[in-house]
């Protein structure tokens, strides 16, 4: 989901110059992309050495830690957007880091692949396990651990306390603000304690 | 890459941490590069415990005069000295040139043996920062340790924070623990009740023959070398293999089990490989280090500790530092183990600081800072890329 038009769409989330904690950050492209297009400063979370060293290449500050283990080097509140782009459907301990997102983040920002959008309800009526474009892994060998959709999403929040501030769908690069559930391949949260 | 090792003496006495000073003294440095006409493409590389000012390159006429880094250091490497300027210096205290317990002491015309003053991580950063100003570097463009050289160049983001843009702390920790002092402890006690050390005064003076305590040595080494091993490269390398199995000129390692070289059944004797792997070392150690250098730089890393002043809270410490940091671990590490790396990113991110940290999967342990991992050495190669755009783009200037 690192295409650019969906990182623009996440990145006009985050204020201008805010200081950003991306958990997940992936090669740092949406970190550089706050860096210069907002002025933003911050550090990316990352456990692959692949996408570590991406992220020295691009000048972005990262810090290897794998996100399981929690958020325990961060003080609350020190964050003002904390990004989970594309990175919750891979984690075990899915509420506890939505949690700790919340601690040290004033503003949290979640994007994942929303489950119920309609060609992987097809897919689920058909008897299979959806792959998509968005999705496009076999149900044994995908790394998405947690599979959500968007009104799952709007559970979890409520459950642990978090405001929700905005949400849409994304599909295509375009934001989708009706039956999201159902029309959107990516759901976007944006929240706070 | 040949180099030459040159000296610098400096008349004016150096205060030191420990009240005493040290009235004139000379380094031992090397460089390697050019440096710019901004003179802003500066590296300062520190050393840890028994290497030196001889980072990299040979010694013309001299063969397997490697330098300790020159697998990170050299044109082409990722400390690459055909756009950096690098120097590498001897610290006070040590034994490959500075001076040193081995030196005569101007105020009593004595060679200085155990009366050589306590040195400290942050005397040492003095010593070298007057290097530089005799060399007319103002601003470094990067200072870069492991282990013990990380802990100088964290302390150089500390005592001159304007003086550096970047800092790389590699294998460090900011401060020792009591399981590591009590290693140093071990390795002091074997040098002073060596019957040879005679209180620190073995060298040759007078009318009287130079006595080497090379048993302290040996055993200070070997404790040294186990530490800096993970258990799992010991039992790849050694094994429970016998020494007899190994046949020493071949380096050839020993394949299943050769009930012709059996137990011996002996007490004193070498019986496994890696009692004869760590008596060599221990052996080839004390040949060419000094007792009272050992017992000097182990206890700089014992008091080594930044944040004692501010009450154990190495966030307030570290307020100081304003350069950007790279700092890397290795997950086998036991001597400085990720989590005390861990506790320097923390600071710098209490502070705001801009800091990227890798943690290496790595499995040679503590040695594993001089040794060759891709993801490791991409990573140091990648880092100094940047930092050589920016020397391109933004001049002296912080970016």
């Amino acid at each position: 989901m690192s295409d650019q038009a969906t990182m623009e769409a996440v990145a006009r989330l985050v204020p201008t110059g805010a200081r950003v904690l991306d958990l997940g950050c992936g090669d740092g492209a949406l970190l550089s992309l706050l860096q210069q297009t907002r002025g933003c400063s911050g550090y990316g979370i990352e456990i692959d050495d692949a996408n570590v060293l991406a992220c020295v290449r691009r000048g972005v500050n990262v810090i290897q830690l794998n996100l399981d283990e929690g958020l325990a080097i961060f003080d609350d509140a020190s964050f003002d957007v904390v990004l989970h782009i594309d990175t919750l459907q891979h984690l075990r301990n899915t509420e506890v880091v939505l949690q700790e997102t919340a601690r040290v983040g004033r503003i949290g920002v979640v994007a994942f692949p929303n489950f119920a959008h309609w060609p992987n309800r097809l897919s689920i009526l058909r008897g299979r396990m959806p792959v998509t474009r968005r999705l496009p892994y076999q149900w044994y060998d995908t790394p998405n651990i947690r599979v959500g959709t968007f009104a799952d999403f709007e559970v979890l929040a409520l459950r642990n306390g978090l405001r929700i501030q905005d949400s849409f769908g994304l599909h295509d690069g375009h934001t989708v603000r009706t039956m999201p559930n159902l029309m959107a391949g990516t759901a976007v949260f944006k929240f706070s304690r | 890459m040949f180099v030459t090792a040159l000296s610098m003496h400096f008349a004016e006495p150096l205060p030191l941490r420990s009240g005493a000073s040290i009235r004139a003294y000379d380094l031992r440095y090397e460089t390697y590069g050019t440096l710019n006409a901004q003179r802003s493409n500066a590296v300062l590389v520190l050393h840890a415990l028994n290497a030196s000012h001889h980072l990299a390159g040979l010694y013309e006429g001299q063969q397997k005069s490697d330098g300790w880094w020159d697998n990170m250091i050299g044109p082409g490497k990722p400390l690459d000295t055909d756009r950096f300027f690098v120097i590498g210096i001897n610290n006070l205290g040590s034994c490959f040139g500075s001076t040193g317990p081995m030196h005569i002491n101007p105020d009593t015309g004595r060679v200085y043996g155990a009366d050589f003053p306590v040195v400290t991580v942050e005397d040492w950063v003095d010593a070298q920062a007057r290097l530089l100003d005799n060399m007319q570097i103002q601003t470094l463009a990067a200072v870069m340790g492991g282990s013990l050289g990380g802990m100088q160049a964290l302390s150089w983001s500390l005592q001159y924070p304007q003086r550096v843009r970047h800092a790389l702390v590699i294998a460090s920790a900011p401060n020792l623990t009591a399981e590591n002092i009590a290693f140093n402890e071990v390795a002091r006690r074997a040098i002073v009740t060596d019957p040879d050390f005679r209180g620190g005064r073995f060298y040759a003076e007078d009318d009287q023959a130079e006595t080497k305590p090379k048993r302290g040595l040996r055993i200070a080494r070997m404790i040294g070398h186990i530490t800096y091993l993970s258990d799992d490269v010991m039992n790849e390398k050694f094994g429970r293999a016998l020494r007899d199995a190994l046949a020493p000129e071949s380096g050839a390692k020993p394949v299943g089990t050769d009930h012709a070289a059996d137990y011996r059944y002996t007490t004193q004797d070498v019986e496994f490989q890696i009692e004869s792997y760590l008596r060599y070392q221990g052996d080839k150690f004390a040949e060419y280090f000094d007792a009272n250098t050992y017992l000097l730089i182990t206890r700089a890393l014992d008091y080594f500790d930044p944040a004692r002043d501010f009450a154990a809270d190495l966030s307030r410490a570290l307020q100081r530092a304003t350069a950007r940091f790279l700092l890397v671990s290795f997950t086998t590490d036991w001597r400085f183990a990720p989590a005390r790396s861990r506790e320097i990113v923390k600071a710098l991110l209490d502070n705001g600081r801009d800091v990227s940290y890798a943690e290496i999967d790595a499995p040679h342990g503590h040695d594993a800072f001089l040794l060759d991992d891709p993801r490791y050495t991409n990573l140091i190669r990648s880092y100094f890329d940047r930092i050589a755009t920016s020397l391109v783009k933004g001049g002296t200037s912080h970016e």
